[in-house]
């Protein structure tokens, strides 16, 4: 039992980290959307596949839904080279038709295979470490682990190799043509990829839920640092929180692995969209409060500084009729005054206010400026 | 017209799911325009997937399985979805495509959640998934069918009565902004829109394919004019063609599930029209091409021709 706990969550991170490493720069490369497509249009390769080898594990079935991947790539961006159709509706008719073929070879050849439709859509990670690699009798483990994990290492070896390629091309891709790094190639190896890691994916998450994968830890990531090798570091970590947090979640109410590793990843994106300092909301609003404060402080330091040692300086200072001068709700003046004098800008005298030094020079400033 | 002495050697049956397809070919149609103009063809994508949770609350809620009620609940949820993905767009660094992919698969996900809270409390009346994944072309009853009608007719009739209004936001925005006009309702307006005639198409093609419903029709009418209206009307004709074609084809033969069918019949009218249109198609350039060859090549010879003048 808790072999079964230990081997799904590892599945469900070797998978979330190998999903999220390609995802970071799909996020960056404004191409999030093609991973929807690829993942849609390996259907029918999948199906070909499987007629042929009968196993849904099988290496070519792995290559060859993954060349159905690329293939995909290849059509939207034929499609786009036409200029009569934009990129996002070049995707939009890709996948669809794809996925089409596929599904009507399956309902068509439903009676002789045994490809269940939602095992390939939805997937399920309950049961993908049953099925495990045995040589000579020896239980090594679930073959999907060995599968993603195999793919992780993929992914880490092509990013590690070809990492100042890939950074390049990602923020500029003209440099990186004009310095010869031939982004073309850099694209479709990035794209290769995609593929075979969706592929990989998708009988443990199913081919909807990769989306989550690939785009929610690097999207989260992003709206928290700048430097591309740290987005990197923190997806992967993400990535894991996510998939462990999900596993659980599901355990505790008895519900899709997957799908509630989908919801962690929204949740957790939520939780750092709300509280990720100066980019978050949190942070956004506290900003906008305090600046509508300062500016409001300012405005009464400057009325008190333009009346002061004039003959109208008593009457223009009274606290209670500040609200009528400066044109303020009494109650938003009432806490103005509280936050200058917190701040030592003013000070009070019975029912009167005076600039205090630091007041005055602030005003002075202000009015400079 | 042809389409329709087909239909009436047909069976009842399937001349209502001819018609509902048909119908709703027609309504993905015309407001798919405005999603493939606008550059948000994969909204419908996302809206699409996105609803489940909807239908599964509604489901929890209420514990019937009125389309109506579950029509609703996919609604407010694709709603949600658009809504989120705009105000992350707004105000993150998250880019648009991004922003789209994980709304929608995270929605799905959580309405995947929800399915099987609902398939474990072993409540016999459950919301199918496989019909929502791919739509039951099959079961569309009249009842359905009026539902299609009025409602798709509705949002039309809406899209008629704000045509102006769409028409400058869709091309062009700050133009229709300096001119007072209220750009953010009418961008709500416009997606909501969008989202009925998505809700109305999950029980016929599914989820996964709606959005090919409202992408297809408006790709290939953008081939043959570049005028809105002429687009909106061409786009409607060949949605409801591929609808009534795709129900026929896949009622020809057995084990051809009509939802891919309808697809796979629009994605050959666009082809068709990629490869054809008047003007704007591959064959048209090619001929241009041809011709402007021709008249180069007449052009230099008479050039080289020409005793040399001046040249001394």
């Amino acid at each position: 039992m808790i072999q079964d706990h230990l081997d799904i969550q590892l599945i469900a991170i070797v998978t979330a980290v190998a999903c999220a490493l390609p995802g970071v720069f799909l996020v960056l490369r404004r191409m999030t959307l093609m991973s929807d497509a690829i993942s849609h249009a390996i259907l029918p390769g999948i199906v070909i596949a499987f007629f042929l080898t009968e196993s849904l594990s099988s290496p070519l079935l792995i290559l060859a839904a993954a060349g159905t991947g690329v293939l995909t790539v290849v059509f939207v961006e034929l499609l786009q080279r036409t200029k009569l159709v934009k990129e996002d509706a070049a995707i939009g008719l890709t996948f669809p038709a794809l996925f089409s073929i596929g599904v009507i070879l399956i309902s068509r050849f439903a009676g002789n295979v045994h490809l269940d439709m939602d095992a390939v859509l939805l997937g399920e990670l309950a049961y993908a470490h049953l099925n495990r690699l045995e040589v000579f009798g020896y239980n090594l483990g679930p073959v999907s682990l060995y599968v993603m994990g195999t793919i992780l290492l993929l992914n880490l070896a092509f990013i590690l190799l070809f990492y100042k390629e890939l950074k390049l091309s990602t923020f500029d891709a003209s440099l990186a043509a004009a310095l010869g790094f031939a982004p073309t190639l850099i694209h479709y190896g990035l794209m290769t990829l995609v593929s075979v890691t969706t592929v990989g994916a998708f009988d443990a998450v199913g081919s909807i839920l990769v989306v989550a994968l690939i785009a929610g830890p690097p999207a989260t990531a992003y709206l928290i640092t700048n430097r591309l090798s740290l987005m990197l570091t923190l997806s992967a970590v993400i990535g894991s929180v996510n998939a462990v947090s999900g596993y659980w979640l599901a355990y505790l109410f008895d519900v899709s692995i997957a799908g509630s590793i989908a919801t962690m990843t929204l949740l957790m994106f939520g939780l750092v969209f709300l509280v990720v300092p100066s980019r978050g909301l949190i942070a956004i609003a506290r900003r906008r409060t305090r600046q509508r404060w300062e500016f409001a402080q300012t405005m009464l330091v400057i009325h008190l500084f333009n009346h002061e040692g004039l003959p109208e300086a008593e009457a223009e200072s009274e606290i209670a009729h500040l609200h009528e001068h400066l044109r303020w709700d009494p109650a938003f003046a009432t806490q103005v005054v509280k936050y200058a004098l917190n701040n030592r800008y003013v000070s009070q005298e019975e029912t009167l206010l005076t600039l205090t030094e630091r007041g005055r020079s602030v005003a002075q400033q202000a009015l400079v400026q | 017209m042809a389409n329709l002495s087909i239909l009436i050697h047909l069976d009842y049956t399937l001349m209502i799911v001819a018609i509902g397809a048909a119908l709703l070919g027609a309504v993905s149609g015309s407001l798919g325009t405005y999603a493939v103009l606008r550059r948000q063809s994969l909204l419908g994508d996302a809206i699409s997937h996105a609803a489940l949770p909807g239908i599964a609350i509604a489901f929890l809620l209420t514990g019937s399985k009125t389309p109506l009620i579950l029509v609703l609940g996919a609604a407010l949820a694709g709603w949600l979805g658009t809504l989120l993905i705009l105000s992350i767009v707004r105000l993150t660094r998250i880019k648009y495509d991004s922003a789209l992919g994980i709304v929608l698969s995270t929605f799905f996900g959580f309405g995947l959640v929800l399915h099987t809270l609902i398939q474990r409390t072993g409540n016999a009346n459950q919301a199918g998934l496989d019909t929502f994944l791919f739509g039951q072309a099959a079961t569309i009853l009249e009842s359905d069918v009026w539902t299609i009608g009025i409602l798709g007719g509705i949002a039309i009739i809406i899209m008629l009565v704000f045509w102006k209004e769409l028409k400058l936001l869709v091309f062009d925005e700050g133009f229709a902004a300096s001119l007072g006009f209220p750009i953010r309702v009418l961008d709500i307006l416009l997606t909501s829109l969008l989202v009925v005639a998505i809700v109305l198409g999950l029980q016929a093609v599914g989820a996964v394919l709606m959005s090919a419903m409202l992408v297809a029709p408006a790709v290939a009418a953008r081939q043959w004019t570049n005028k809105l209206s002429v687009m909106m009307f061409l786009a409607a004709c060949f949605g409801a063609l591929a609808g009534v074609s795709g129900t026929i084809i896949s009622s020809s033969a057995s084990r051809i599930p009509t939802g891919p069918t309808i697809v796979l019949c629009a994605t050959v009218v666009v082809g068709f029209s990629i490869a054809f249109a008047l003007n704007r198609g591959l064959l048209w350039d090619w001929i241009r091409h041809q011709r402007n060859k021709q008249s180069l090549k007449v052009a230099t010879d008479r050039l080289l021709k020409q005793p040399q003048r001046g040249s001394e």
